[in-house]
C-alpha cells in the first residue's frame, strides 16, 4: 500500500509490519468484520419480528396456532443451537431448489432424490451455475441470515412472551372497562408496555446474537474466523513476500479482544437503553427515577 | 445386516471400539440413530466433566467477586467478563492455537491439543464464568435475616459459609444453573467444529450427524435423530436437577419453593 513497502525485507518491524497490515488479503479480513456487523444490523430487526410473530401466535386463542407458536418457542431450548445452523443452511437450499424446481421444470420425470443424491434441473439451481462469484457469496450470506433469524427468533419469541405476561392483569382489566377490543388493548396498552419487561432478556439475547456470529464460519461465509485461520497460518517466503511462522493465535487473541470490546459496549449501551424504557413505568426503577427528579440521563 | 449386529459395531465407535471404518454407501437408519448416539458419549463426557469441577471454582469465583478485597474481587471480575464477553466458538480456537504454540516449546502441553483435555479445559473455565455469575447474583440477594441469625448464634468464617451462606446460594441459583447446565450441554458440540481435530473419526454426535448430512445430502434425518438424542438429554437434566433443587429445598413449605420449570429462560 505504501510506497516503501515494495521490498518488504529491507524494512525494519514497524514499516515491515506496517506493511504486512495494509496487504490486500488482510483488507478481505477487515471487510469481514462489515459482514458480521451486517448480519447483526439485518439479522437483529428480523429475528425480532419473528419473535413477535411466534409471541402472538402462542397467546392466540385459535388453538392450532397456539401449539405453533408453543412449539416454535420450546423447540429451541432442547435443541443446541449449532444442529440448527447446520440443519437450517442445507434445509433452506433444497427447499428453494425444490420449490423453483417444480415451477420451472414441470416435465421432468426424474426422481429429485437418487438414492444419495438432490437432482433438479440445472435452471432450477440456486445460485445459477453460470452466475458470478459474488452472487455465491450472497446467497450463502442470505442463508445465514434467515437461519439466524429462525433460531433467534425462536429465543425472542420466548422473551416477548415472557414480557407479554408480565404486565400487570389490571392493566388490561382497565384498558377492557374503558370499551376498548382485544386488538385495541393488544397494540395500545399490552405491547407498549410489554418492552420494559422483555428488555433485559432481549439485551441478554443480544448479547447471545453477537457471540452467535462466528458461526457463519460454519455455514460457508467467509468471515473473521476464517480469514483468521486463512492469514494465520504459516507462511513460507515461496509464496509471500511476508513470511511469518504459525501466527493464528495472535489473530484469533486479536478476536477475542474485538468480541470483548464489542459486548461491552453493547452493555453500556443496553444499561442506558433500559433507563430510558423504565422512564414513566409502573416499576420499582420506574418508581425510582420519579423520585429522583424524572431525569433521562 | 441386522440392527443388533449394527449397534454392536458402532455403539462404541466414538471411542474407538468396534468397526474402524464408517458406513458409506446405502446407510442405514439403524446405523445413523446407532453412531449419533455413540457420539453422545462424548457430549455427556464433557459436559458432565465441565459441570463437576466447574462447580467448584464457580463457587470459589462467586465469593471472590462478592469479597470487600480488591486483590481477590478484581481478578475474578476480569475472569468472568473474559469469558462471558467472548464467543466460546473463539475460546475454542484461541486455546487450541494456543495449546499449538506451546507444544513448541514445552512438551508437557502434548496432550492439550487433543479436543479430550484441551476442549475440556476451555468448557470448564468457562462455565465456571457462566455460574460464577449466576452464584455471584444470588450471593447478593441472601436473605439479611439468614445472615444475622448465623451472626447471633456465634457462627463465624467457614462454618457460617458451609451452613448457612452456602446452601442458601444453591438454593437461589439453582433454576439459573439448571438452564446453565443444559446450555453447556449444548455447547460441547462446538467442540469438533472448532479446530480441535476428531482423531480417527471419534467424534461427538454432531459430528457424526454432519458426517451422515454429507454423505447422504439429506439433512432431514440425521439432524431430528440428533434432536431427538438432546430433547432426551435435556429432559434428563431437568429431572436430575430437579431432584437436587427438591432436596435443597426440603425445609420450606411446597408453594415458597422455587419451581425448576415454567421460569422464563435465561440465555447464556
Amino acid at each position: 500500500m505504501f510506497s516503501f513497502c515494495s521490498d518488504p525485507e529491507t524494512l525494519g518491524t514497524v514499516g515491515w509490519f506496517s506493511c504486512y497490515l495494509t496487504t490486500g488479503v488482510h483488507f478481505s479480513f477487515y471487510i469481514s468484520f462489515f459482514k458480521v456487523l451486517l448480519l447483526l444490523a439485518i439479522t437483529a430487526p428480523v429475528a425480532l419480528s419473528f419473535g413477535f410473530l411466534g409471541a402472538m401466535a402462542a397467546r392466540s386463542h385459535f388453538a392450532p396456532l397456539r401449539w405453533l407458536g408453543k412449539f416454535y418457542i420450546a423447540i429451541v431450548r432442547g435443541i443446541p443451537d449449532i444442529a440448527f445452523f447446520m440443519f437450517f443452511v442445507i434445509a433452506l437450499d433444497q427447499g428453494f431448489e425444490w420449490v423453483r424446481h417444480k415451477v420451472l421444470c414441470p416435465d421432468w420425470d426424474q426422481p429429485i432424490r437418487q438414492g444419495a443424491d438432490f437432482l433438479v434441473c440445472s435452471s432450477a439451481k440456486l445460485p445459477l451455475g453460470s452466475s458470478p462469484e459474488w452472487i455465491h457469496q450472497t446467497y450463502g450470506f442470505f442463508l445465514a441470515v434467515i437461519t439466524f433469524a429462525i433460531v433467534f427468533g425462536a429465543f425472542a419469541a420466548n422473551v416477548l412472551y415472557g414480557g407479554m405476561r408480565a404486565v400487570p392483569h389490571p392493566q388490561l382489566e382497565t384498558a377492557e372497562a374503558y370499551g376498548m377490543s382485544r386488538r385495541q388493548t393488544f397494540w395500545r396498552v399490552l405491547v407498549p408496555q410489554m418492552w420494559v419487561y422483555a428488555l433485559p432478556g432481549l439485551s441478554n439475547l443480544w448479547m447471545v446474537l453477537i457471540k452467535a456470529t462466528p458461526l457463519l464460519f460454519l455455514l460457508g461465509v467467509e468471515d473473521i474466523v476464517y480469514w483468521a485461520r486463512e492469514l494465520g497460518g504459516t507462511k513460507t517466503p515461496k509464496f509471500t513476500a511476508y513470511p511469518h511462522g504459525d501466527w493464528r493465535m495472535w489473530y484469533f487473541l486479536f478476536l477475542l479482544v474485538f468480541y470483548l470490546g464489542f459486548t461491552r459496549i453493547s452493555e453500556i449501551v443496553l444499561e442506558r437503553l433500559m433507563v430510558r424504557f423504565t422512564h414513566g413505568q409502573a416499576t420499582t426503577g420506574g418508581e425510582k427515577q420519579r423520585k429522583a427528579g424524572g431525569a433521562i440521563t | 445386516m441386522s440392527c443388533f449386529q449394527t449397534i454392536q459395531d458402532y455403539g462404541l465407535r466414538s471411542i474407538g471400539i468396534g468397526e474402524r471404518l464408517l458406513p458409506k454407501e446405502s446407510i442405514t437408519l439403524c446405523e445413523q440413530f446407532t453412531l449419533i448416539g455413540s457420539g453422545m458419549i462424548w457430549n455427556i463426557y464433557y459436559g458432565v466433566i465441565a459441570l463437576a469441577t466447574g462447580f467448584f471454582l464457580a463457587t470459589a469465583l462467586a465469593v471472590a467477586k462478592g469479597s470487600n478485597r480488591r486483590i481477590f474481587r478484581k481478578p475474578a471480575e476480569w475472569f468472568i467478563f473474559l469469558f462471558r464477553g467472548s464467543p466460546l466458538f473463539i475460546q475454542f480456537f484461541f486455546a487450541y492455537f494456543l495449546f499449538l504454540n506451546l507444544k513448541g516449546t514445552h512438551p508437557f502441553f502434548g496432550p492439550f491439543t487433543a479436543a479430550w483435555l484441551g476442549a475440556l479445559v476451555v468448557l470448564f473455565l468457562n462455565t465456571a464464568a457462566y455460574s460464577g455469575e449466576i452464584f455471584y447474583g444470588a450471593l447478593r440477594s441472601i436473605p439479611k435475616g439468614d445472615v444475622e441469625a448465623a451472626d447471633a448464634y456465634g457462627m463465624t468464617g467457614w462454618s457460617r459459609f458451609r451452613r448457612i451462606i452456602w446452601p442458601t446460594m444453591l438454593r437461589l441459583a439453582w433454576p439459573a444453573y439448571t438452564n446453565e447446565a443444559i446450555f453447556l450441554f449444548h455447547a460441547t458440540t462446538l467442540v469438533y467444529f472448532s479446530s480441535f481435530p476428531a482423531w480417527r473419526q471419534k467424534g461427538d454426535s454432531l459430528y457424526y450427524a454432519r458426517y451422515f448430512a454429507d454423505k447422504t445430502f439429506n439433512p432431514f434425518i440425521p439432524y431430528p435423530i440428533l434432536a431427538f438424542y438432546f430433547i432426551l438429554l435435556t429432559l434428563l437434566i431437568i429431572g436430575f436437577f430437579g431432584l437436587i433443587n427438591k432436596r435443597l429445598n426440603r425445609h420450606l413449605p411446597t408453594e415458597r419453593r422455587a419451581k425448576t420449570r415454567g421460569l422464563p429462560n435465561l440465555l447464556r
